[in-house]
């Protein structure tokens, strides 16, 4: 066991109600730490008197050798995905903050042009490897390829999106090289005296924020949620140069490829952007039951959202999620039908300017949020409200006359 | 066709509230389940068995409670569960865990395929997988949503991107992680849970079973460490409406016209 409890403790108990894990109990009136502590390490930050300690090896060797904030330069067909300059302008704040350089890897096939255009956005330098093979991503190409750069100019940090390449290409590389990685990152900020990213993230199914760093490894590397972060604006006439590196892929032997890469539009909903959402819950029951919610958006206008726990149910598809792991969300209108309120669904909606609540359950922590609350079956307001919208409410009937 | 599934006992997230008073987490009555993405890996396993043959195994690390979730995975039907379990494996952050599981799928041998949910609802950092593959040097596909063909060699597959989808050809032996869309999972059977019942003796390796680098596992073997954990901070009044139904629509639409939001 790493954790230790001194006799500081004074048995205030601040510990077991902060713990996400229940491992803390309270035996001859200080805390003890059970089998089922992860080290999470929520218990150390919380203690008044300084009392919890965890212990962990630390060894570093030639950290300082590291240097420069990199971004991995996502393509796809030849263009880079949106969250790269989002990547951009982040790590262009991070290295100067360190005051420190932004480079950017670069791989695909016609690289030239597109260098010269990225450099604009506030790039030092651009490690380009431009080759026949590498022009369809494939996670075995792209992690020798990263590997390499990585081995060869020591970055000290190194962010990649958090798109379905960069969360499958993060970890590969990761442990190849064996170093720290956090997923889905939120915020990132950078202590400029150690040069510790600290990393932000939602963790315990969103429901909490954690603050995660890679002290004694380098390069520090993250996956950033797209959307969340600023991108770069163009500044023409960026003196950025270009290293182009030549790869020996032919050490690698692909065990996988990709036959055929089809792009689809999927069904287009932009939570983000929707002015009137109707969000539906385990209260809901069924996939069926969001027949009723898609009825009350059209007749408002507005979109049909769940919570997790329906999408975890397979009610509804997860692009429809509103929470800390979904879309966050800020409508002039939500209203959460059959949702209790679990914090990492309030934390995904809470900027809403009106939230309507309607729940069989007085006592669900949602109408704690709520502008207003409806208490009762859901099954029976709704329609009621689908009839009077339909109808036309006028003013006196609701009595404003 | 040799199995093996990586699965993760998680609390029910979903039910997690929050004490207004203290801003603290109330974790009371919070289950502990199979994280449900790996239902799916466990169902792909049992499908691909009842169609070639073999048999599936499912793995898990963390501590002995996960026993329960283990026995669940029987009762649907899987031949054989092993659970990791060591004090020494605690504080694993992705890269440590990876490895771990990687020396008891190496230990395990003999593999032709390994299944993992596309991520876990408690961390959803979706890391272990991938970083699982690297350590046995075997390819990997992350977010596979349909098997489209497999024999003793190969396997098609066909992978969600951001703007598309792929269709990937990879050597066995290969690990997948599993969207939700690839199956639906079965219940467990009368046959399943009576079996469950009478296997007392699930094997819990520790780390002395496996041929193991102890810098490399537990908290020693994470890079990452988690500073510091917040709650985020809400607060808002609400409005309850009173009386039958009817009249608290009524209200509702009242205040929302009142508001000029309606």
């Amino acid at each position: 066991m790493s954790i230790f409890v001194s006799d500081k403790c004074t048995g205030c108990g601040l510990c077991i109600k902060h713990c996400p894990f229940a491992a803390i109990e309270l035996r001859d009136k200080k805390a003890f730490i059970l089998d089922s502590c992860t080290l999470c390490g929520a218990c150390v930050s919380i203690c008044p008197v300084e009392a919890i300690s965890i212990s962990r090896k630390e060894e570093s060797d030639n950290l300082g050798e590291y240097q420069d904030i990199w971004v991995f330069g996502e393509l796809s067909d030849g263009e880079p995905v949106p969250v790269v300059y989002e990547l951009i302008g982040e790590g262009r704040k991070l290295a100067d903050k360190l005051n420190q350089k932004l480079g950017l890897i670069l791989a695909g096939t016609n690289l030239s042009g597109l260098c010269k255009e990225l450099i604009d956005y506030g790039v030092d330098k651009i490690y380009m490897i431009d080759k026949e093979e590498l022009g369809v991503y494939n996670d075995e190409y792209y992690t020798q390829l990263v590997t390499e750069l990585i081995r060869t100019y020591k970055p000290a940090v190194l962010l990649l999106g958090a798109t379905a390449i960069g969360r499958s290409l993060g970890p590969r590389v990761a442990a190849r090289v064996r170093t720290g990685l956090t997923a889905d990152c939120t915020g990132l900020d950078i202590d400029p005296r150690s040069g510790d990213l600290l990393q932000t993230r939602p963790a315990f199914g969103g429901n909490i924020m954690a603050t995660i760093v890679c002290k004694n490894h380098r390069p520090q590397m993250a996956t950033v949620r797209p959307g969340v972060m600023k991108a770069a604006a163009k500044v023409s006439g960026y003196q950025g140069e270009i290293i182009q590196h030549d790869l020996d892929l032919s050490q690698v032997r692909l065990k996988s490829r990709v036959l055929e890469t089809v792009k689809e539009i999927r069904e287009g909903i932009n939570l983000g952007e929707a002015e009137i959402i109707v969000a539906g819950g385990r209260g809901l029951g069924s996939k069926e039951n969001f027949k009723i919610l898609k009825e009350l958006a059209d007749t408002l206008g507005g979109t049909v959202a769940a919570s997790r726990a329906a999408v975890d149910n397979g009610w509804i598809g997860q692009e429809y999620q509103v929470g800390q792991t979904g879309t966050t969300v800020a409508p002039r209108i939500y209203i959460a039908c059959g949702i209790s309120g679990a914090v990492q669904h309030i934390v995904g909606m809470k900027l809403s300017d009106i939230i309507i609540a309607i729940n069989r359950d007085p006592e669900a922590p949602i109408f704690k949020y709520a502008t207003y609350g409806l208490v009762g079956d859901l099954f029976e307001i709704i329609p009621i409200m689908i009839r009077k919208l339909k109808e036309g409410i006028s003013l006196q009937e609701v009595g404003l006359r | 066709m040799n199995i093996i599934v990586c699965m993760k006992q998680v609390p029910d997230t979903n039910e997690v509230k929050i004490d207004k008073k203290t801003n603290t987490l109330m974790r009371q009555g919070v289950r502990s389940i199979i994280n449900p993405y790996d239902l799916h890996a466990i169902e792909e396993a049992l499908r691909l068995r009842e169609k070639m043959g073999g048999k599936v195994t499912v793995i898990s690390m963390g501590p002995l409670q996960v026993i329960e979730s283990l026995k669940e995975a029987v009762s649907m039907g899987v031949d054989e569960v092993i659970l990791l379990s060591d004090r020494a494996f605690a504080g694993a952050d992705t890269l440590a865990t990876s490895y771990t599981l990687s020396r008891a799928i190496d230990k395990i041998g003999n593999v032709d395929l390994i299944l993992c949910g596309k991520q876990a609802i408690d961390g959803d950092t979706a890391q272990v997988g991938p970083g699982i593959a690297e350590h046995l040097d075997i390819a990997h596909v992350t977010y596979v949503e349909k098997i489209i063909d497999i024999d003793e060699k190969e396997i098609t597959v066909k992978r969600l991107v951001d703007d598309g989808y792929q269709i990937i050809k990879a050597e066995l032996p290969v690990l997948l992680t599993v969207l939700k869309e690839i199956n639906e999972p079965r219940l467990p059977s009368i046959r399943g849970i009576l079996r469950s019942r009478e296997m007392d003796d699930i094997p819990v390796w520790t780390a002395d079973d496996l041929d193991i680098d102890r810098n490399l596992i537990g908290l020693n073997g994470s890079p990452t460490q988690v500073i510091s954990v917040d709650t985020p901070q809400l607060d808002v009044e609400a409005r309850i409406f009173e009386g039958d139904y009817q009249t608290q629509v009524d209200c509702l639409l009242k205040a929302l016209m009142e508001q000029k939001v309606l």
